[in-house]
Formats: C-alpha cells, sequence, structure tokens
C-alpha cells in the first residue's frame, strides 16, 4: 500500500513499517540507471544532492577553475513496498569515476547491487564491477536492453565482463517495471544462495575419529 | 580581506549539524525514522527543518534518503542531524511488532515481495 502524497508531495512510509533494505543500481554514466529506478519505483522517483570535495588536479573539467573543488552530485533514489512491514529503498550510484568518494556511503548495510550494462560499452563497466569486488557488495549482472543495440549471447557477454560462473547475468528493459523487478529477484535469489551455506552446520564431525 | 577565504560550502555542514561530525553508523540512507515526543526547544534552524517534516507524518515514518530530498540537504548532514535527534529522544526508530522474537531473515522477507509483484 502506498499512502497518498501530503500536500507538500512528501510520501511517508506506512506506519507499522519496522525494516527497511537497500539495493544499489549501478553501472556507468548513461547506462539507464535512473530510468530503472524511476520505473520500478512505487513513488515518484526522488533525488538527493550530495557535495563532494576534492583535489581538482587532473580532472579535466574541474581544471579550468581550480579553486573550485566542491561538486555537486544528483542520487536518484526510489522506494518498493514490499509488505505492511518492510520498505525496500533503490539507490542509483552515480556513473562517473570522480564520483567514487560516494560509494561507501551508497554500498553500506546494502543488500547487494545489480549492475546495468550496455553492449554497444561493455568495458565501461570493468571499473564499477571492480569496485564492487573491492568493496565487498555482492552484485547481479543485467544487460539493459537499448532498442538498436547490438544482441550477443549473454555466454559472450559472460566472458567479455569476466564474470565469475556464479555472478548471475540477465536482461531486463529498464523502462519496464516488471522487468527491473524480475532482475531484482535474480539477484536477491543470488544473494540468498550465497547467504545460506553460512548457516549449514559446520562439517568438522567427518574429520573426527570413529569411537 | 587578505587570504583565502575558506569555503563557505565546506564550513556549514558543520554549522548545520551543531559540531557533531559524526552519524550513528547504523543510521544510513534507507533508514526509517518516527517522530516521537520530547522537548525540541534550543535546536538549530536545520534539525527543526527536519523536525517539520513529521508535522503531518501521522504516524508514517521517512528514511534519512527521504528527509534529504525533501530539503534538499546533503544526506551526509542528514546521517548526523538525524543521529542527534536520535540521542535528543525527538525521532525514533520502529520497534518490530513482535519484539524479541528472532527476526525473519531480511533478504527472504524482500524476496518474498518482490515476488509478490510480479
Amino acid at each position: 500500500m502506498v499512502s497518498a502524497p501530503s500536500s507538500d508531495g512528501l510520501i511517508y512510509v506506512p506506519p507499522g513499517v519496522t525494516r527497511s533494505a537497500k539495493i544499489v543500481i549501478s553501472g556507468s554514466f548513461g547506462v539507464g540507471k535512473t530510468t530503472f529506478v524511476g520505473s520500478v519505483s512505487q513513488i515518484p522517483p526522488l533525488r538527493m544532492e550530495e557535495r563532494i570535495t576534492q583535489a581538482s588536479a587532473g580532472v579535466d573539467d574541474l581544471a579550468r577553475a581550480p579553486r573550485k573543488t566542491t561538486t555537486t552530485v544528483g542520487l536518484d533514489f526510489g522506494r518498493l513496498h514490499l509488505s505492511d512491514a518492510l520498505v525496500l529503498y533503490l539507490f542509483g550510484t552515480p556513473g562517473q569515476d570522480r564520483f567514487r568518494p560516494l560509494w561507501a556511503g551508497l554500498t553500506e548495510g546494502a543488500l547487494g547491487a545489480l549492475v546495468l550494462v550496455d553492449t554497444r560499452n561493455l568495458e565501461a563497466s570493468f571499473e564499477i564491477l571492480a569496485l564492487h569486488e573491492a568493496q565487498g557488495t555482492p552484485y547481479a549482472v543485467a544487460v539493459n536492453l537499448f532498442d538498436g543495440a547490438p544482441y550477443y549471447q549473454l555466454d559472450e557477454i559472460r566472458q567479455a565482463l569476466d564474470l565469475d560462473p556464479e555472478t548471475p547475468l540477465t536482461t531486463c528493459d529498464a523502462r519496464e517495471g516488471g522487468s527491473g523487478v524480475l532482475a531484482l529477484i535474480t539477484l536477491c535469489e543470488y544473494l540468498s544462495h550465497q547467504h545460506a551455506p553460512a548457516h549449514a552446520p559446520a562439517h568438522a564431525s567427518v574429520l573426527e575419529p570413529r569411537p | 580581506m587578505s587570504g583565502p577565504r575558506r569555503d563557505p560550502d565546506l564550513v556549514r555542514p558543520y554549522v548545520r549539524t551543531d559540531g557533531r561530525v559524526r552519524a550513528h553508523p547504523d543510521v544510513r540512507l534507507e533508514t526509517v525514522v518516527l517522530a516521537a515526543s520530547g522537548p525540541s526547544a534550543g535546536l538549530g534552524a536545520d534539525a527543526r527543518a527536519v523536525m517539520g517534516l513529521f508535522d503531518r507524518a501521522g504516524g508514517g515514518g521517512l528514511a534519512v534518503a527521504d528527509i534529504a530530498a525533501a530539503l534538499e540537504f546533503p544526506p551526509s548532514a542528514v546521517r548526523i542531524i538525524v543521529s542527534s535527534l536520535i540521542d535528543e529522544g525527538l525521532l525514533t526508530r520502529p520497534v518490530p511488532a513482535g519484539a524479541g522474537q528472532p527476526e525473519t531473515d531480511l533478504l527472504q522477507e524482500v524476496l518474498r515481495g518482490l515476488r509478490a509483484l510480479v
């Protein structure tokens, strides 16, 4: 149930919700993260503005204004009301490398990440995958099916991205909410399998001598 | 005035958060908070603005990210303000109905909710 917005446009998390979870939607610049968040979210997507400060050296578009070291990054997010007690937040990560300092706050506590890729620019995804791996954020990959983008077999894409055999690779249309939800299910099924072995009893008994 | 001025954008978050520089580690972007009743005298302008969002909440909550978007405050600052307001007893985190019982696995609950949408 999504409550009606109040007069100032705020849509409250309904009373009774006691838990919230987060999934990050990542991918390189222009891969469809904002579209994905907007089509899957059950409330109109929202945007936060974070400021980051950085040394301007070597950053192309700041080089002409070296004294300006603070820049603003828009962060899109949406919300799904999954039950009377649970909401899921989806956060789009900024695609450009220079906004990397924001990633820690975005991925901290996340269930996992869904990485969108574009077959026209697979190389742009390498650093995103590397970042998730460095941060220990489990991820699944979804090819966003752009109209007119070249079609490749998933096996070929898996190979090109050098994905682990167990990393899920699926397709989606970021414009279609239902398609996005299916990609999120693929991610969560993977995460739940990943968690499962941790709950299994230790197998130390195998090594114990029989009486 | 001689010498470079400090960038006011850098100073502002500290003023905004009454000198507090750290958020609670478990107050994250998706953390949902509710208004609690408590004395709100002496709050800074930004903390008052946060509390003002709950005037018509009717028992509903907002996540840190919702607050940041509504007020156009940087989320990093909102995490700190919300942490302070929790410490002061003005905001609270929702308590699970079956408090004390082991919580069901969050991931399984998310999965169930997502599957119900398709």
